[in-house]
């Protein structure tokens, strides 16, 4: 990855300063940080990863209905009448609660310390 | 001579809805649907509003500048922020409307609570922390960050006030009715009550009264629902099976009746039939009734129904509530209200985290309901005479007696009112900041001057809300707010969402593709059988567009036409808007120049 890191940076800083456009010194350094690459590549892959385990999770739910409303529908015990769909739905709003938390300690701890950094070292 | 003013306003308002309430409730006694004006809830309401018109006055010391009057000068904490979020998520639709839902159908209730509540883990990842950094009053400042002002606020203000205007008619409609069942007031006063109440919080309080108007109301709802679910369970042994046993043996004997009933009827019909028509009518009528399986109904509650007819309809409304959510001009305000990312994403877990909490617990109550108030002849007459959607205070009132029944009946007052507040609110910002002090003034409007317009455009909207209010009194609404997160979804979601996350998107671009998706969503949605047939009487089945949500298609419509619009631009205005993008993507990951808390 580090591999692929490196030439990356020095295409997306030449991206964007081409040309005969000014742009802001500081700007220009949190570009070329390549702290700031890392955080980027942290923050969205785990933004994006959670974001697809969600869409999974909920459209998955919605295709139950769609397609096979009898599986929520089917009792878990013999003797009870509690159904599959239960415990699925109330997972699920857990498990939405669960990542948004997740994410957000990721965010608020790691990610932010690093982001302290790059605005530091950009603004010397 | 402000202060004055002030202290003469809070008492005029006091005085005059106290008048008013007396007023209504005496003459409201002579009515047909008579219905008891139960003063407990009036009372819990009067210290309510008493204990909000004091915040009021409070909050309008602080509220001196357009930035205090947006975003209460963004000092509010996460912890608050995430109440407030919750409560403008907590609205009457939800918790009298998804209580009566499951009361109905049980497990489809909680479908569509899971659908509104999925959206924001997709705010938090992709979008809390860049609405902070880029944002100062409304969302249209985070789409337009590079864009040209002039378009993509005009845009924005109209996906706003649209959006706005479908929430308000429902909120306004739905005080109206529920207030006439509740308080036993007139439909007319309780409109004007809610009408002028939200306009004193937010033409004095701005932002900060309107949060902890939210704030106040959503502790007392959460309180509120607790306590109930937990009288539901304590009656079951804290056992949820138990529960949905009694339940569905309440559902089995009540089909049981119906197909007793039903047979009765066909034989009678036979016998009585002098036609062979008539004859066939009443055989099939019979084959029907016997075919009935009680059981089998009785069960129905714990699966899924016919919410959801088709699997298109399944997946275009999932579509509208998940992105819905990221779209709404009232919850997206609220971002920047705190001070920075960090608060930012803290609020929105707070938030989840309250409204997850709340669905489960309006499941459970739900089925209090079916358990609790559809046993009882007297509330289940009331519930069959138009009041589907008293379960949830009818059932405070049998776990809880006539104090905590009027505590409920208050809250859900509160409720309301909280909410069109706050829906006010984004709408006056978005006329005073996104289209006069932008695109009028070009950015160049003073202070004061666009604290004065956002204030005229509140008194407007206050009227206008009474009005809508008034004019929809007998239309039947149900479709509105799913066709304001389907607006949302379709138009100020993906123009916000392109803008921020994608380079090559342009003004062209965001605007015309954000058009197209509000105006595919609003025709969609005129054609479906919920607007055509139900509320314009057209046959049935002569709707030209047969899904019950039009997201799946309008959303994308919205986002191709971003996408299209913006690739085909080839202007140097195009150029310079996709240079800007290194520069907005820095801000938005990294909060480099971001607005601060207190001045903006």
């Amino acid at each position: 990855m580090a591999l692929l890191a490196t030439p990356y940076r020095f295409v997306f800083v030449y991206w964007f300063n081409k040309g005969d456009r000014m742009i802001d010194p500081v700007i220009a350094r949190v570009q070329s940080d390549p702290k700031y690459q890392e955080l980027r590549k942290k923050r969205s892959g785990l933004g994006w990863f959670l974001t697809l385990l969600m869409m999974i999770v909920y459209y998955g739910y919605v295709a139950l209905m769609a397609f096979d409303k009898p599986f929520l529908a089917q009792p878990i015990s013999s003797t009870g009448v509690t159904s599959l769909g239960i415990p699925i739905g109330f997972g699920i709003i857990i498990f939405t609660i669960v990542i948004t938390a997740i994410y957000v300690n990721k965010a608020n701890s790691d990610f932010d310390d690093m982001t302290k950094e790059i605005l530091k070292d950009a603004q010397q | 001579m402000k202060k004055n003013f002030l202290n003469l306003a809070f008492i005029a308002t006091a005085l005059s809805l106290f008048a008013g309430a007396a007023f209504a409730a005496g003459g409201d006694m002579g009515q047909t649907t008579k219905q008891e004006t139960n003063w407990t809830a009036i009372v819990m309401f009067g210290i309510f509003v008493l204990a909000t018109l004091w915040i009021t006055k409070w909050a309008a010391k602080k509220t001196t500048s357009a930035a205090s009057f947006y975003t209460a000068g963004g000092g509010i904490t996460g912890f608050q922020n995430g109440l407030a979020i919750a409560g403008d998520y907590m609205s009457a639709a939800s918790f009298l409307g998804i209580s009566a839902m499951v009361m109905g159908s049980g497990y489809d209730g909680l479908i569509y609570s899971i659908g509104f509540l999925v959206g924001w883990p997709l705010i938090t990842f992709l979008m809390a922390e860049r609405l902070r950094n880029l944002g100062k009053y409304t969302f249209a400042d985070v789409a337009g960050y590079r864009f040209q002002p002039g378009p993509i606020r005009a845009f924005a203000a109209s996906g706003t006030l649209i959006v706005v205007a479908f929430y308000l008619i429902a909120q306004m409609v739905g005080a109206g009715q529920l207030i006439k069942l509740l308080f036993g007031l007139d439909y007319g006063y309780a409109v004007a009550i809610v009408g002028v109440l939200m306009m004193v919080y937010v033409l004095f309080g701005g932002m900060t009264a309107t949060t902890w108007v939210q704030i106040i109301k959503a502790c007392m709802l959460l309180g509120g629902v607790t306590f109930m679910a937990f009288m539901v369970l304590s009656r079951y042994g804290f056992s949820p099976e138990a529960l949905f046993s009694a339940a569905v043996d309440i559902k089995t004997t009540a089909a049981e009746t119906a197909k007793t009933a039903a047979i009765a009827a066909a034989t009678t019909a036979s016998a009585a039939a002098t036609t062979p028509e008539a004859t066939d009518a009443a055989a099939a009528a019979l084959a029907k009734a016997n075919a009935m399986d009680p059981a089998k109904i009785g069960r129905a509650i714990m699966g899924p129904g016919g919410f959801l007819k088709d699997p298109i309809s399944a997946i275009s409304f999932g579509m509208a509530l998940m992105f819905g959510t990221a779209g709404l001009p009232h919850i997206l305000m609220r971002f920047f209200t705190v001070p920075d990312a960090k608060e930012a994403r803290k609020s929105v877990l707070w938030a989840t985290t309250w409204i997850g909490y709340f669905y489960i617990l309006i499941f459970i109550i739900g089925f209090g309901a079916i358990t609790l108030v559809t046993t009882n002849p007297e509330m289940a007459a009331q519930i069959k005479g138009g009041g589907a959607n008293m379960a949830a205070v009818l059932v405070a009132k049998t776990v809880g007696g006539d104090v905590f029944y009027g505590f409920i009946s208050a809250v859900a007052f509160a409720t309301i009112l909280a909410v069109v507040a706050g829906l006010t609110l984004s709408g006056a910002s978005a006329v005073s900041h996104d289209l006069y002090a932008t695109l009028f003034k070009n950015g160049k409007a003073d202070s004061a001057a666009e604290l004065r317009v956002s204030r005229i455009t509140t008194v407007c909207l206050g009227v206008l809300a009474v009005v809508l209010g008034l004019a929809f009194e007998k239309q039947n609404i149900a479709f509105m707010v799913a066709l304001a997160f389907a607006i949302a979804a379709s138009a100020n979601f993906p123009v916000l969402f392109m803008s921020v996350l994608w380079k090559d998107c342009t003004t062209k671009g965001a605007v015309i593709g954000g058009f197209l998706g509000l105006i595919s969503s609003v025709a969609l949605t005129v054609v479906s059988p919920a607007v055509w047939e139900a509320t314009l009487g057209n046959p049935k089945g002569s709707a030209w567009f047969p899904y019950s949500s039009p997201a799946l298609f309008s959303m994308t419509i919205g986002f191709v036409g971003v996408w299209l619009f913006s690739i085909l631009d080839r202007s140097g205005q195009a150029e310079n808007e996709r240079a800007a993008f290194a520069a907005q993507q820095v801000r938005s990951e990294t909060g480099l120049g971001a607005s601060g808390a207190s001045g903006h």
